[in-house]
């Protein structure tokens, strides 16, 4: 089981080896997002009180934490994307590797592609701006965690949407994401949206690893509420979305939509 | 136990639509090379895929090596291979690095010696550190086969093995194929519209139309039975028959 989950890993880690410009195109969003927002925390520490101060730390790690997530979704989307692309699906859905041992593959590809990313960017905001993620504690890996699962399950619900509607729905892979921005809590507390609202976000795991965070920078505690409740509903999300992806490989073998994926 | 039985295969695509595959049986045995001869949309495709697996039939049966390919799929899968022309090996990848890969999802023991093997029987020693997208046409076919083959396969689908291959090249893979079979007792089952390699590799064909298996037998046997002088000239009386 691990050698075939390899193989589909090496595939795509062999093209990282040999380009530079691919390597560079995954740091590129995370390093560019973290500039930005590093002018802005510095101007609102400029502001010089207390709460912009404490504002810009909130930001600078809603940054680099929502980017986990988004990296991680990415990740295993374009990775599945890759291999419908090449038009080599079809020699993979006749390879003895099984469809988890696919998700499997998929969603190491997409933690390494994250760590790639998000790493830089952490290095950029300690030594431009002297933020440190890390002065969460602990609870950090928790947070990258729980944002990387997210993702995960976000990806196999848009591969689902692939698999069913094929090229159609290929840019849900860039966009998905960012449509949840609004109700995940990224960047303000739940109790900002509307209370019709907040039950939608707080069924999200961004939500919680985001209250989380904010309690632990602004409060400096460790919310293990928060924290239990962000991983079982990635739990919850992923059983949900890993059934939906089999539910419509299954769909697409009988549809006979694997003959021809990608053309 | 044959290397293949199937049984009352049907596929239909849609229910308002005539089926792709209707009630195809046969039994293939260990060590033969067969041949699965048609027309466009007579239902190659369509079968190869569901004796892979890759489709789910209407109704019907597949046991591959005695596994049968809705329930026990990935154990007889990793004992058969498949190569067609039509679906490629990712593109910036080198010949060695596509090998590897398949080596590691097909378990082969030893990849490295075995990819050795390979590009020196398939003469592909220059070609294994140039990217797969780079290659010609006739080399990417060379490739696709040694990726079939990279497991030893006891079982093995091939549509259109020789196609874009010079006359040269492609005699070398058919001897290549003839012996391959001899030594390690694999069956062949091949989709191919070149009916002098059908000739000269399959012992027994199958000819397809509209989803059904009109006639079979050994290409001299159906030579002899149309009266005519190749196989060609049979697929064509087949194919222009009225329906």
């Amino acid at each position: 089981m691990m050698r075939r989950i390899w193989g589909l890993m090496y595939r795509h880690l062999a093209l990282y080896r040999r380009s530079v410009p691919r390597l560079i195109e995954l740091m590129y969003w995370p390093v560019l997002q973290m500039v930005v927002w590093g002018f802005i925390t510095a101007y609102l520490a400029g502001v010089q009180n207390n709460v912009a101060s404490a504002a810009a730390g909130v930001l600078l790690g809603g940054v680099l934490l929502w980017e986990a997530a988004l990296r991680s979704q990415m990740g295993f989307s374009l990775s599945f994307l890759e291999e419908m692309w090449s038009r080599n699906l079809g020699h993979i859905f006749v390879s003895p590797l099984r469809p988890r041992e696919l998700v499997l593959a998929l969603m190491g590809l997409a933690l390494a592609r994250t760590l790639v990313a998000v790493l830089p960017a952490m290095l950029l905001a300690f030594f431009l701006y002297g933020f440190n993620i890390l002065k969460l504690g602990p609870a950090v890996v928790g947070f990258f965690a729980a944002l990387v699962i997210m993702g995960w399950a976000v990806a196999l619900g848009v591969t689902s949407l692939i698999l069913r509607y094929g090229q159609g729905a290929e840019a849900l892979a860039w966009s998905v994401l960012f449509g949840i921005t609004p109700f995940a809590a990224v960047f303000y507390p739940v109790s900002v949206l509307p209370s019709w609202l907040q039950p939608v976000a707080y069924a999200l795991p961004a939500s919680h690893v985001f209250e989380g965070m904010r309690a632990a920078l602004l409060e400096n505690r460790f919310d293990a509420g928060h924290m239990l409740a962000a991983f079982a509903l990635d739990a919850a999300w992923l059983a949900l979305m890993g059934w939906v992806f089999l539910s419509q490989l299954e769909a697409s073998r009988d549809r006979g939509a694997l003959l021809n994926i990608g053309e | 136990m044959p290397a293949l039985e199937v049984e009352a295969l049907v596929k239909r695509y849609k229910p308002d639509r005539p089926p792709a595959v209707d009630g195809l049986t046969f039994t293939m045995p260990r060590g033969a090379t067969w041949g699965l001869l048609g027309g466009n949309g007579a239902g190659k495709t369509t079968t190869i895929a569901m004796l892979l697996g890759l489709l789910k039939p209407t109704s019907g049966k597949v046991l591959a090596l005695g596994h049968d390919m809705e329930r026990d799929r990935f154990t007889a899968l990793a004992r058969m291979n498949f190569s067609s022309p039509y679906i490629a090996l990712p593109h910036r990848l080198s010949v060695a690095e596509n090998l590897r890969v398949y080596g590691h999802l097909y378990g082969v023991a030893r990849l490295e010696e075995r990819i050795g093997e390979l590009a020196e029987e398939l003469h592909l020693a220059d070609l294994l550190d140039r990217p797969a997208g780079e290659l010609s046409a006739g080399q990417k076919t060379r490739v696709a086969l040694a990726k079939s083959l990279i497991n030893r396969p006891e079982l093995l689908l091939l549509d259109e093995p020789t196609a874009s291959l010079d006359p040269d090249t492609a005699d070398q893979i058919r001897s290549w194929l003839e012996r391959y079979r001899e030594a390690t007792g694999c069956a062949i089952l091949l989709a191919s519209h070149n009916m002098a390699e059908v000739e000269r590799l399959c012992g027994h064909v199958m000819m397809l139309r509209k989803g059904v298996v009109v006639d079979q037998g050994s290409p001299d046997d159906l030579i002899a039975r149309y009266g005519r002088g190749n196989l060609e000239e049979v697929f064509l009386d087949i194919a222009r028959a009225p329906a």
